[in-house]
């Protein structure tokens, strides 16, 4: 009885360590940390784009090559208040987020259901594996290129590039995540009355989650590329199109310009996958989730 | 009632198990196993590393095939994973993404169980087992103690005839360990299923069972058996000083012993 009184004391302390003296003193030291690591990258932010800069007005450089800092804010301005060649500025983030989003969702989506069912069906891992790894070994890029000859300018294109690209990342953790279950849980469950099916829904996919989620971060970026490349290659509307358009009248702020808000758009989705995974997982030990520990 | 007494909840008649190691050749982890458990029944089984005490869990649970011999559950051949089964294992088996709560509620919403039924049993078990209060934790906030609760409420609210118990409360420090054994005793009289308990600690072995199972060196066979006529109910901390205690310790010691020098000899022999 006393072990429990004990820990139940220790889990009422972990539950709520707000309002101790030490906490508090720890709250502001990690604050003041966070404020010191901030204004430090606020430093070599301003280093970095004022040097280049610099260098852009003293002539060291050359901008009709390297564009200049100034010359992107203002070809970003002119984007947002009197839009593009092709469109509104609006209308090409939306067309690209289209596409990454979809290509993002079905990529994954099939990765995630091939995954898991190829994990735990050792029939359907020893007939489909070949496949799969010669289908892996194509330099997936290259098919941006026949996918523009199939689908011609428009947005399915480009999120079959996308699909392509995401997909496999994703597969292979969700196997991988899969093969690696706990086999004591499996047949703890198995024991307890699971069936087949239950045991992966329950079990395999909860516990191949971490897995699956760290591949999700990685998959939205490949989604994007896959859409900014189609749209490089051949579009109508996209981030990609503006980039492929000012590289092509020799405006490199335009390229980086379009570059700036595909990166926007990029840690924005970046930003949601870590609150949805917060979310799926907040059943791991607290400090696998600090902020701080890691990228 | 003679029915009962005339066909055994758990029998192995010469079970056999062999594996398939992964360069080709075949490892007996178990030879010729004969072993009865009679209704309610506390059975431990002791024996050295490595003599296939996990394997006849596995047996008895459906979970393994015996390679030759029967195995038996009231009477008929084990094929799958029985209803009538629980098990208890050595590493944390509760599923750390679900709370406690749930965890506990797993078994009947696997078997088909109303959830709001499933949710009021798992309550149930876990006032009995003493974790009212811990229902919307995860496992990872609490003490190991706290996991085997869960385990155990986790196992028992299936209400399984039959108890299979993988070294359980080998991780517990010896405190835990003790106050843990007593309430498993108290919890296992409220609905008596027969037990097999398999563990390394010869003290433990006799200190729960009506009866303890020594096995030889692997592949194991069973060496020998011995009741133990111990008055119930018992707590696991006092009755190791009674002298009835002590005498059976030194005499199942002596079973044990020479199998416990051939083991080490023979894995020392390995290191070496």
């Amino acid at each position: 009885m006393s072990e429990q009184n004990m820990t139940a004391v220790s889990a009422a302390q972990e539950a709520a360590p707000h309002d101790s003296p030490t906490a508090v003193t720890a709250r502001r030291r990690r604050l003041r940390g966070r404020a010191t690591i901030l204004s430090i990258q606020a430093v070599l932010v301003v280093a970095v784009l004022g040097s280049w800069e610099l260098a852009a007005r003293q002539k060291w450089i050359d901008t009709f090559l390297y564009g200049q800092p100034s010359g992107v804010w203002k070809q970003l301005v002119d984007w947002f208040e009197h839009g593009t060649e092709v469109g509104s500025i609006w209308q090409q983030f939306e067309v690209t987020l289209e596409e990454a989003l979809l290509g993002f969702l079905i990529g994954s989506v099939a990765g995630i259901v091939l995954g898991v069912a190829l994990g735990r069906v050792r029939i359907l891992a020893a007939i489909f594996g070949p496949f799969i790894k010669l289908f892996n070994s194509i330099p997936r890029i290259v098919l941006a290129a026949i996918f523009a000859l199939w689908f011609g300018l428009a947005i399915p294109g480009k999120v079959a590039t996308a699909v392509v690209l995401v997909f496999f990342v994703v597969f292979f953790n969700a196997f991988q995540g899969t093969r690696e279950v706990d086999r004591n849980l499996i047949a703890n469950a198995r024991i307890l009355g699971a069936s087949p099916w239950k045991v992966t829904t329950q079990v395999v996919v909860p516990s191949a989650f971490t897995w699956i989620i760290a591949s999700l971060h990685v998959a939205f970026g490949f989604a994007l590329i896959g859409a900014v490349v189609g749209e490089i290659i051949g579009a109508q509307h996209g981030l990609g199109l503006l980039i492929n358009q000012a590289k092509g009248n020799f405006n490199p702020n335009g390229v980086y310009a379009g570059t700036v808000l595909v990166a926007v758009m990029a840690l924005a989705a970046e930003f949601l996958l870590t609150v949805l995974e917060r979310r799926l997982l907040a059943w791991r030990p607290s400090n696998d989730r600090d902020p701080e520990s890691g990228l | 009632m003679t029915q009962s007494e005339a066909t055994p909840p758990i029998e192995l008649r010469g079970a056999t198990k062999r594996f398939r190691t992964p360069d080709g050749s075949t490892y007996t982890a178990l030879r010729d196993i004969d072993l009865t458990v009679a209704p309610g029944e506390f059975c431990a089984v002791v024996g050295p590393t490595g003599c296939g005490k996990s394997t006849t869990l596995s047996l008895i649970s459906g979970l393994e095939e015996a390679s030759t011999g029967t195995v038996t559950i009231d009477g008929r051949p084990v094929s799958g994973i029985d209803r009538r089964v629980g098990f208890m294992f050595q590493q944390d088996a509760v599923f750390p993404w679900k709370s406690v709560l749930t965890n506990v509620a797993a078994g009947p919403l696997f078997r088909g169980a109303a959830k709001r039924e499933a949710i009021d049993r798992s309550r149930d078990w876990l006032r009995r087992v003493g974790l009212s209060g811990f229902e919307d934790h995860y496992p990872h906030q609490l003490s190991g103690g706290m996991r085997k609760r869960v385990a155990l409420a986790q196992t028992l609210i299936n209400e399984p005839r039959i108890l299979l118990m993988d070294e359980p409360f080998s991780a517990l420090d010896v405190q835990t360990r003790q106050i843990m054994s007593d309430e498993l005793l108290d919890l296992w009289e409220l609905t008596r299923p027969s037990v097999v308990f398999v563990t390394h600690d010869l003290e433990e072995a006799i200190a729960l069972a009506d009866k303890v199972v020594v096995l030889t060196v692997g592949p194991g066979r069973v060496k020998d058996v011995f009741p133990i006529e111990l008055p119930r109910p018992r707590r696991v901390q006092e009755i190791k000083f009674e002298p009835r205690f002590v005498a059976l310790y030194e005499r199942i010691w002596n079973s044990l012993r020479d199998e416990v020098r051939a083991a080490y000899s023979r894995t020392a022999g390995e290191a070496a």
